[in-house]
């Protein structure tokens, strides 16, 4: 059996909570309230984040555009995710919503531009 | 080999060596300043009250007591003539104990004696009428209504932009390391051959004096800690404040500053390090501590920087002025009132060198400088016209202090180059307002990028170890 | 040029105030921007987290200033893009400069104030030590990497546990570099919990509360810093210092509300909030000029700005067309652990049905009620199991229980 303490991020309040996780079964203490609960079973079980950050543009008005992962991704596939945003050239004009690079890191999700970028000149 | 020649070359561009320089540049004589960083106004003259002493603090018949005097008149008509910042707005010394009555008694004596004009002991009361937040325990002041102050940066830009512009050369980015003695002159640096060398090296004149003289000196580094207000408190005083001396300096001063900011400071501490420009939280405490004895209501929550110069210390308490071996000219121990005293100094050294090399004086010497336009110093009828003429000035790029990118292009472009972030805020003001940079650096940056024509990483705080970025994102995964 | 309306900064305050103004009917609006982009500062925050109360989804910064965007252009409201404001006089006029129109004079019927916020920058805290290169505010840090593309640094500290601060640090680490940890000198973080978890946290990043940094060492570029723990006077006490080696110190140690232009109109600034003092229609004390959005007050999330900016835009609009009469003020008192309101007077007789005040308190709070009092008796009780100075709060008022009332109040008190 494994103990994790982590904040709940449900609301303001910001509970300290204390996991106790015995394989499949986890225990969620110090929540003042069911989020506390479910927030904790996601953070142990499959946590995800979005990844944000920018992709060189070439020919573009400014040299980045800011990008992010469609949806959330699993945590653990965060930096393989960066490897690829970081090697990753794209041509201007850049859309939102255009798909920058599709099924990053094997994760099945696209990286998705969030800014528009015209063509410099 | 090929050796680059001049009659004279001065070491260091600070305040003094700038001022010597333009002396010089007044004669028919070939003449070039060497400084080690990337810009004049790097040491001691961009970190100090930037006071113009009006000249009774020093002992009567010393050369800073002389020196002083005459460069406290000199700068008030050079400031029209170089076009910088200046403002003539009377300093006061205070005494909070009658039983100090006498110590300031003893200022005005010595100042009378030292040929200071308009001296006078008021008493609190009136003093308090003419500087409404002084603070109530002061008892009576010495007021010297021909205490100034300036832009130490501009001044010393000018001086040498001046020189400049009358033939002289600056070497930028040029330590000297190195002075061999030839037969009828010197070698610098297996670079420079010269008849004659001038060391105003600052905290560094003892090295250099060192490397050409027997008898060795040691200057000490002084270090005074300063805090700057915003713009906004630029009134709380007109004057310059002072205390009654200590044996360690003039104490600690509240003043306007020539832009307008209000400024305290300095402490006064000996330290080893000649690079030692850190300010301590232990300084700082003190002289926020002393700055209340003197002046009520000083906002603390305003400061918007804090700096520390340092002050090349002689072991006598004289400025060592002198030809310290055939043709190798002492300007050192500048410490205090050495920006009053510069173009004095300049005077004096010059006639020194002159005689020395029998020089006689140019007939073409232009007095004058034009300066860099400075946009927000006029009406909107001018501003309008000139950004007609060149649509740059009509883009702002610092907000805090109004700096049009035409302004900032001029600075790089200038007859001392700016070719560094802080080179261009000493010049232009970019960054030296209440974001302190936050903002514009960005901007100043890609401009000295393009104006330079080098790449954005290469451009630099000041000299060139001190990068700003570390190059593009995604570069390393790049081959 | 005359216009009804002119909108100081292109925003997201200055976008919503300008689509409220025309939703009101009104043509002749100018929007002035001195970036050469609207959108503000969400250009540079490519993070996610914004929007989810104003479109009940999550954005990034630049998407969610698109949409504001995309809606100025579908209205054709005109704006002029790297324009500077230097100056605002208290008739209106407002003066610019920029390359393409030199110095320009606009008079407006109505100006909105939407020039936003600033960072504090590391003199404000008088932070001893060297003064070299590396030492950047957050949103200096961000606005080189997110929009110019640079490292900014590889070893980094950052003082203060601003939302900006903690967003940079997650940022810097994503691109390779290694924040060694954040220090905040309160006993509570400024920022919000979720970037708490989710930019430090996540990343093993420490946090030390309590903690700030006493010295800056390096000459040419940062080479270290020293940290150390505070007491509860935010005094470092003597033998808790630890030197942490970096090339890079972030500071994100606070915004402050951008008026010098309002000083120049003549415009009452608050002492609190560093904004216009304004009352329930976002009007100053000049007649005519309006204030919203982070210029105002400093705001948490952008959500709250633009539907602040929205109703001084609606405001502004209504003042153009029928010039208000009379005003009479009542102001609202804030203390007990509230900073401020805003607004800070409500004139009860012109004023909407019911109105929003929005506020933040000076400390962390647990088991308080925010307690609104008229002449007196309590009108108003809101139990709260937590209150935090880093997040805003707010409350409604009705114009039936204000009217006739002399004296308010907004203060906390325990709960029962």
């Amino acid at each position: 059996m494994k103990t994790r303490e982590m904040i709940c991020i449900g609301c303001p309040l910001g509970c300290n909570l204390t996991v106790k996780i015995d394989g499949e079964n986890v225990e969620v203490s110090g929540n003042t309230c069911n989020n506390g609960v479910v927030y904790a079973n996601n953070e142990i079980k499959n946590p995800t984040r979005i990844v944000t950050s920018t992709v060189k543009v070439l020919d573009g008005d400014i040299e980045r555009v800011s990008c992010k992962t469609e949806t959330a991704i699993p945590k653990g596939k965060i930096f393989d995710c960066m490897a690829e945003i970081r090697k990753k050239k794209v041509n201007a004009p850049v859309r939102i919503g255009d798909v920058l690079i599709s099924d990053v890191a094997g994760t099945g999700i696209n990286v998705i531009a969030t800014k528009n970028i015209e063509k410099e000149g | 080999m090929i050796l680059m020649k001049y009659d004279v070359i001065v070491i260091g561009g600070g305040v003094t060596g700038c001022a010597i320089l333009r002396e010089l540049s007044k004669y028919d004589l070939s003449v070039a300043l060497l400084e080690k960083e990337e810009d004049v106004c790097s040491g001691t003259s961009k970190a100090n009250s930037a006071i113009i002493h009006a000249g009774y603090d020093a002992e009567n018949g010393t050369l800073k007591a002389k020196l002083n005097v005459r460069g406290s008149e000199l700068t008030k008509q050079l400031a029209k003539d170089l076009n910088f910042g200046y403002r003539n707005n009377g300093s006061f010394v205070v005494c909070f104990d009658e039983g100090d009555r006498p110590g300031l008694e003893k200022l005005y004596e010595r100042g009378v004696k030292n040929g200071v004009k308009g001296l006078e002991i008021i008493e609190g009361d009136k003093a308090r009428e003419m500087e409404p937040n002084l603070s109530k325990n002061v008892v009576a002041v010495l007021y010297a209504p021909s205490a100034a102050i300036v832009c130490p940066f501009e001044m010393t830009i000018a001086l040498g932009e001046n020189a400049v512009e009358n033939g002289a050369k600056v070497f930028l980015n040029t330590k000297v390391t190195d002075i061999k003695r030839k037969d009828d002159g010197f070698i610098i640096n297996d670079e420079f051959e010269c008849k004659a060398i001038v060391n105003a090296a600052g905290m560094y004149g003892d090295v250099i004096h060192n490397l050409v003289c027997d008898e060795k000196i040691e200057l000490t580094p002084r270090k005074g800690d300063y805090c700057l207000f915003d713009r906004e408190c630029g009134d709380l005083v007109k004057h310059t404040i002072f205390q009654l001396p200590s044996k360690f300096g003039k104490g600690v001063l509240v003043a306007p500053t020539a832009h307008g900011n209000m400024l305290i400071g300095p402490s006064a501490t000996d330290i080893s390090d000649k690079e030692g420009n850190n300010t301590t939280i232990e300084d700082l405490d003190m002289i926020i501590d002393k700055a209340k004895l003197s002046v009520d209501n000083i906002p603390f929550n305003k400061v918007i920087t804090s700096f520390c110069g340092l002050r090349a210390r002689p072991k006598g308490d004289d400025f060592v002025i002198n030809e310290a071996a055939d043709g190798f000219f002492d300007a050192i121990g500048i410490e205090s009132p050495g920006l009053s005293s510069a173009p004095a100094i300049g005077e004096y050294v010059g006639d020194m060198v002159t005689a020395r090399l029998g020089a006689k004086k140019k007939e073409n010497f232009k007095e004058t400088r034009d300066g860099l336009k400075k946009l927000n110093k006029m009406n909107y009828e001018e501003r309008g016209k000139l950004i007609k003429e060149n649509p740059l000035y009509g883009n702002i790029i610092c907000r805090c202090e109004e700096i049009s990118e035409g302004e900032i292009v001029d600075a790089i472009h200038s007859v001392i180059p700016a070719t560094s972030l802080d080179a261009v805020k000493r010049r232009v003001r970019a960054g030296m307002g209440r974001c302190q940079g936050g903002f514009c650096s960005p901007k100043v940056m890609a401009i000295l990028a393009r104006e330079l024509n080098i790449p954005f990483e290469d451009v630099r705080k000041n000299n060139a170890e001190s990068p700003m970025v570390y190059g593009k994102l995604g570069q390393d995964d790049e081959i | 040029m005359k216009y009804d309306v002119v909108i100081i900064g292109g925003g997201p305050a200055g976008l919503s105030a300008a689509l409220a103004v025309r939703k009101e009917g009104i043509d002749s609006i100018l929007i002035i921007e001195r970036d050469d982009k609207l959108g503000g500062i969400l250009n540079q925050c490519i993070h996610n987290g914004f929007g989810l109360h104003t479109f009940k989804e999550e954005l990034t910064g630049p998407e969610y200033a698109c949409r504001y965007i995309e809606k100025v252009l579908e209205e054709k409201i005109e704006y002029k893009l790297n324009c500077m404001v230097i100056g605002i006089s208290d008739d209106r006029k407002v003066t610019y400069v920029s390359k393409e129109d030199g110095l320009c004079t606009v008079e407006a019927k109505a100006v909105i104030l939407a020039m936003g916020c600033r960072e504090r920058p590391r003199g404000a805290l008088n932070i001893a030590g060297f003064r070299p290169a590396g030492i950047y505010s957050a949103g200096t840090a961000q606005r080189l990497m997110n929009i110019e593309g640079y490292k900014v640094g590889n070893e980094v500290v950052i003082l203060g546990s601003g939302d900006i601060g903690l967003i940079m640090a997650r940022r810097m680490t994503l691109e390779g570099a290694k924040v060694k940890c954040v220090a905040e000198v309160m006993p509570y973080s400024g920022g919000l919990k979720r970037n708490i978890v989710q930019c430090l946290n996540d990343y093993d990043i420490p946090l030390f509360l309590s903690h700030t940094v006493i010295d800056i060492k390096g000459k040419e570029r940062v080479e270290s810093v020293v940290i150390a723990q505070v007491d509860e006077n935010r005094k470092p006490i003597p033998g808790t210092e630890k030197e942490y080696k970096c090339d890079t110190l972030l500071l994100s140690v606070g915004l402050l509300p951008e008026n010098e232009l309002s000083k120049l109109a003549n415009v009452e600034l608050s002492r609190v909030t560093n904004g216009p003092v304004v009352s329930d229609s976002f009007e100053t004390n000049v007649e005519g000029i309006f204030a919203c959005g982070n210029v105002l007050h400093v705001h948490d999330l952008v959500d709250y700005v633009s539907s602040e900016a929205d109703l001084a835009g609606t405001y502004a609009a209504k003042y153009v067309k029928n010039q208000k009469g009379d005003r009479e003020y009542l102001d609202v008192e804030a203390r007990d652990g509230v900073r401020y309101t805003v607004p800070q007077k409500i004139d009860v007789k012109n004023m909407e049905d019911r109105i929003i005040v929005r506020f933040r308190v000076s400390n962390e709070f647990r088991g308080k009620s925010i307690v609104v009092e008229a002449d007196g008796k309590e009108i108003r009780r809101v139990k709260k199991r937590v209150l935090a100075p880093g997040e805003m709060e707010q409350l409604f008022l009705n114009k039936a229980e204000l009217e006739g009332v002399k004296k308010l109040c907004v203060c906390l008190k325990e709960s029962v």
